[in-house]
């Protein structure tokens, strides 16, 4: 054996037992831990009235979470990319910022404007909406936490999107309805699923934001999370176990189809290797314009 | 017109949702005055926060820019069976609830399982101290390094490094000379991810921390405690200098950015 392949096993060695006793150890814990419970356990646990409530408004408050950031996303990410206006530098700058503050300093914001003592608080209770402690309020952490997922995920195609266009127009002279079908539509898609799925997938486990604005009532307003931790607290682990397998089974499929969706025909490299959907904006300025 | 109005809407949406709560957090931390913010973020308590976060982030850097810089480089480099399931598992904290990371922690190292029995006769406390906050961080940050390196890896190629080679630099040479340099942005950009990532770490940590006043409380825990004692003053304070933090980490970035683009132009 030459040094250098064995300088490269025993790096492979190292990324290889590293990833593993880093991800693949404690995800085999709790793969352990359900099927000590077995499968009628995993039923009967995720059914009980506190953990499907929990689930079902975990669930409704995602996809409502990724309904809204999609279209808001998608008109933010089209007007920093196509127009130029007074502040635009500021804003795309911004948009990174959930993603940097820790996520309970988020759910500190949420409470302190939409909280019961502030002007916007009592101003929205005066006509009937109370958001803290209540399903507006999850909503809203979830929303400002996964603010950058779509927004993010566009703009680099839109950016590329504008030469497509013109160059399609100039060379081949299609119509606009063409042109959109042929063009738009394919080469956006891929990132604005991207950026759709990663917003589901990542407000289903948050935690942090939400475990300060819902108030965490149990069948009211307890997300999924938060009753994953009480039953950390309370030393259940089996109902702490079959609700967070179930959350991750959620997880794992939605990634796994935008995958499959997202990839090209015939390429089979991993998604992450070859779409920008970085957690942080790594569009550079010279890219925006 | 309809130009006018989406930026307006743009405006309102990002001044609803994102500017008017970071402008509230600002004025209700010092709401009872500038004395009271100071009062709170220097008693004990808060100190011992700042310091316990300070420490994990930097043991968690450390550790992700080594291994990080060797799984990237295995990842983009090297060729074996296998690699698409490695690379898929780089990727999965990112989709993992914090506290489902700091739960699967509890499960593997609690005491009546192997790897905790095992700890335990050796004397190292895992659960409810350092070591496990330490490994929930590096858990939900992992991805950060070599998410950045890989891409820089990929379009670089090794083309330069063949060239030390050929001139008779050793491997060494060649890591130290050529392939660092050439992965410097990409190390700015994981080490700020990262960095940011591992001080606003909640939920994992909470978790597997045990929340033990002055010894595992790290910044976060010590502003859940406060608002949960009713002391949002305190927690306000706390949570508005992490927001600075978080506002500097971002500042750098961009800085990196504008940098990165002047020196590729």
């Amino acid at each position: 054996m030459t040094p250098h392949k064995l300088l490269e096993l025993s790096l492979r060695s190292a990324a290889i037992g590293y990833v593993s006793l880093l991800i693949l150890l404690p995800l085999a814990a709790i793969a352990h831990q359900s099927f000590i419970g077995g499968i009628a356990h995993f039923i009967e646990d995720i059914s009980s009235p506190q953990a499907s409530s929990a689930l079902i408004l975990t669930l409704e408050a995602a996809f409502l979470t990724t309904v809204i950031n999609a279209i808001l996303g998608t008109l933010s990410a089209i007007v920093l990319v196509r127009y130029e206006f007074p502040g635009r530098w500021f804003l795309n700058a911004l948009v990174d910022l959930p993603f940097a503050i820790p996520t309970l300093v988020t759910g500190l914001m949420i409470a302190a404007v939409y909280g019961p003592t502030s002007m916007a608080g009592t101003w929205l209770q005066q006509g009937g909406l109370t958001l803290l402690y209540a399903k507006p309020g999850i909503v809203l952490a979830m929303l400002l936490v996964t603010m950058p997922f779509t927004i993010r995920s566009l703009q680099p195609v839109l950016i590329e999107l504008e030469r497509e266009q013109e160059d399609a127009a100039f060379s081949l002279g299609a119509s606009p309805w063409t042109t959109f079908w042929k063009v738009t539509v394919p080469s956006v898609l891929p990132g604005l699923l991207t950026g759709v799925f990663l917003t589901f997938v990542r407000a289903l486990g948050e935690f942090g934001s939400i475990v300060i604005v819902a108030g965490n009532i149990p069948m009211k307003t307890q997300v999924a999370s938060v009753y994953v931790y009480g039953e950390i607290e309370s030393y259940n682990p089996q109902g702490a176990t079959s609700v967070s397998v179930f959350i991750l089974l959620i997880s794992f499929l939605v990634l796994i189809l935008l995958e499959r969706l997202t990839r090209p025909p015939g390429e089979r490299m991993p998604r992450w290797l070859r779409w920008p959907n970085r957690p942080l904006d790594m569009v550079r300025p010279s890219e925006i314009g | 017109m309809i130009r006018r109005l989406l930026i307006g809407s743009v405006w309102f949406y990002f001044i609803l949702l994102l500017i008017s709560p970071i402008l509230y957090l600002v004025t209700q931390s010092f709401d009872e005055g500038i004395e009271a913010f100071w009062r709170e973020v220097t008693t004990p308590e808060a100190l011992h926060g700042f310091m316990l976060t300070l420490e994990i982030t930097a043991i968690v850097l450390v550790i992700n820019l080594v291994f990080g810089t060797i799984t990237a480089l295995v990842l983009v480099r090297q060729h074996f069976a296998g690699r698409t399931i490695l690379s898929g598992l780089i990727d999965l904290p990112f989709s993992v609830s914090p506290v489902i990371a700091g739960f699967m922690l509890i499960l593997l190292f609690g005491p009546e399982t192997i790897l905790g029995t095992f700890f335990g006769t050796l004397g190292v406390k895992v659960l409810f101290a350092m070591p496990a906050m330490v490994l929930a961080t590096l858990f939900a940050t992992f991805p950060f390094v070599v998410r950045e390196l890989t891409p820089l890896l990929q379009t670089t190629g090794t083309d330069t490094e063949e060239a030390a080679r050929t001139l008779g630099a050793t491997e060494w040479q060649v890591f130290l000379k050529v392939t660092l340099p050439m992965l410097r942005w990409g190390f700015v950009y994981g080490t700020t991810l990262t960095v940011a990532r591992a001080i606003g770490e909640f939920g994992a940590v909470l978790v597997v921390s045990g929340n033990i006043l002055l010894l595992t409380q790290t910044a976060t825990l010590h502003i859940y405690q406060s608002y949960v004692d009713f002391n949002y003053v305190g927690a306000n304070a706390v949570a508005l200098t992490l927001l600075a933090v978080s506002f500097a980490i971002l500042a750098l970035l961009e800085l990196a950015k504008a940098k990165a683009a002047a020196t590729a132009a």
